[in-house]
């Protein structure tokens, strides 16, 4: 095995009323590698990112933190593995009730039982890593879509993940502002930062993807890297969908 | 000015029955805060059986109304030859039918929070019962208040109907003097007016305690504000 795999997750099945959703998933993320989903709607990206935390439990298959494998029936092991591993949603589930601040040193305190001073300066530090210090005391209602989705970084880096998974985070934003969260993101990855990411942004994906997986009806049908399955003349399902992406944008 | 003059007389007697009344209601409210949530929590994230069991509750206490059930419940206790006292049946009645009542507030609160936020808590390694009670619970009781409030005004309304055990509320007050004195108009006119402005003051408290605890930005106020609560 990989010593440097951080999260290598294999053969994840997931059926819902009889219809396959997730079909033999596998996926090996290595430290400092960010690792891109791509597909059309309903083709399984989200549910494999939530499966592989559990949020959505597969059938089948098996996870692996750095080599250690999640016993998903241990619901201590599930919250340590889910406190390790990252999750940004689609559209940011910030706590509505808390500020930006509280947002983040929540789990800080319930979780990792850090006292609420400490907590408190982490979540100030976390915030001013993604721009948003002058916004700590500000409720989710008082921010734009790329602030709260700041702020879900914002939380997830906070409890010092081993790997983060981005489900389409910019997918429920307004053009405007899918600026601001790509390049906190693109400032994760060139800081190392593991990371699985499932999205439509083909430009970031084809500049700052480690490797492509293109999941169609709940399967990884391709993957490599950008520059080969993206390539002029590759003939790719790959390439071909993302020609179509970008014949819409035109 | 005899009317007048038979209120004035029966007015203290009457205040100290408001004590009762509001004891009453206190008790039944807080016995009901305290189960309703964990029922509405139980209906929303428990498995089928006890999903099932809240459920069968809830119609139980909707069902049958508050009179039989005093009845029921003071003719099982004489049955076991048990003497108990009529203003503990009273909130013990009072108490399972507000039960029934506050899980519906509170389960209706609770489905209202996005599924996405109870999500997010476990996605951060929070066990199910921290998500609840640290994330869902908090949002839940604040949309809860104005539901709440209903419930308190239609249960010092309904508390009313314990005088028919003796207990010595408003109501048996009341009846007491107007059977003394034949004063009924302006008696029961009083007792009215007692609860109206019992009702009115809670109300008017437990409006602050939404404002208080109103989160900037959220729209659960502005709803409210609609449905004639501001």
């Amino acid at each position: 095995m990989n010593q440097q795999a951080v999260l290598r997750v294999e053969g994840i099945c997931k059926k819902l009323d009889g219809k396959s959703i997730l079909d033999d998933c596998s996926l090996t993320v290595n430290r400092g590698e960010l690792k891109v989903l791509i597909g059309p709607s309903g083709a399984g990206k989200s549910t494999f990112l939530q499966s592989i935390n559990c949020l959505i439990p597969p059938d089948a298959g098996e996870i692996y933190l750095e080599g250690q494998r999640l016993d998903r029936a241990d619901t201590a092991a599930l919250c340590a593995f889910r406190a390790q591993v990252g999750m940004i949603f689609q559209d940011f589930n910030l706590f509505d009730h808390l500020t930006a601040e509280e947002n983040v040193a929540i789990a800080l305190r319930k979780v990792r039982g850090m006292n609420a001073s400490d907590a408190k300066d982490r979540a100030q530090n976390e915030l001013a890593r993604v721009g948003l210090a002058r916004r700590a005391l500000l409720y989710p209602a008082q921010l734009s879509g790329g602030q709260k989705q700041r702020v879900a970084i914002a939380r997830a880096l906070a409890m010092d993940p081993k790997v983060i998974l981005l489900d389409e985070p910019t997918s429920a934003l307004d053009p405007e502002l899918v600026g601001e969260v790509l390049a906190v993101i693109r400032d994760l990855a060139s800081g190392g930062m593991t990371m699985v990411m499932a999205t439509h942004q083909m430009d970031f994906a084809r500049a700052l993807a480690t490797e492509i997986l293109f999941m169609e009806r709940g399967r990884i049908i391709e993957q490599g890297a950008p520059e080969t399955l993206l390539a002029e003349g590759s003939n790719t399902r790959t390439r071909d969908f993302c020609l179509r992406l970008l014949e819409m944008g035109a | 000015m005899h009317s007048l003059y038979v209120v004035y007389n029966a007015l203290p007697s009457m205040l100290a029955g408001s004590l009762v009344t509001m004891g009453n209601v206190a008790l039944s409210l807080t016995m009901g805060l305290l189960l309703g949530v964990p029922m509405a929590v139980a209906q929303v994230y428990g498995n089928t059986l006890v999903r099932k069991l809240v459920t069968l509750y809830v119609w139980f206490f909707r069902g049958v109304p508050i009179l039989v059930l005093l009845f029921l419940c003071y003719g099982l206790f004489i049955s076991m030859g048990i003497a108990m006292p009529p203003f503990f049946i009273c909130c013990l009645v009072l108490g399972c039918t507000s039960t029934a009542y506050q899980s519906q507030i509170f389960r209706g609160a609770i489905e209202s929070i996005p599924r996405g936020q109870f999500n997010a808590a476990r996605a951060l390694g929070m066990h199910d019962n921290m998500a609840i009670r640290s994330i869902i619970l908090p949002q839940a009781m604040r949309l809860s208040i104005p539901g709440w409030a209903n419930e308190f005004s239609i249960l010092l309304k309904d508390s009313a109907i314990c005088f028919v055990l003796g207990t010595q509320d408003i109501m048996a007050r009341t009846s007491f003097a107007a059977a003394r004195t034949h004063e009924h108009l302006a008696l029961y006119a009083a007792a009215g007016v007692l609860y109206f402005i019992l009702t009115l003051a809670v109300l008017k408290l437990l409006r602050r305690l939404e404002q208080k605890v109103h989160v900037p930005g959220y729209s659960s106020g502005i709803g409210m504000e609609g449905m004639g609560m501001g």
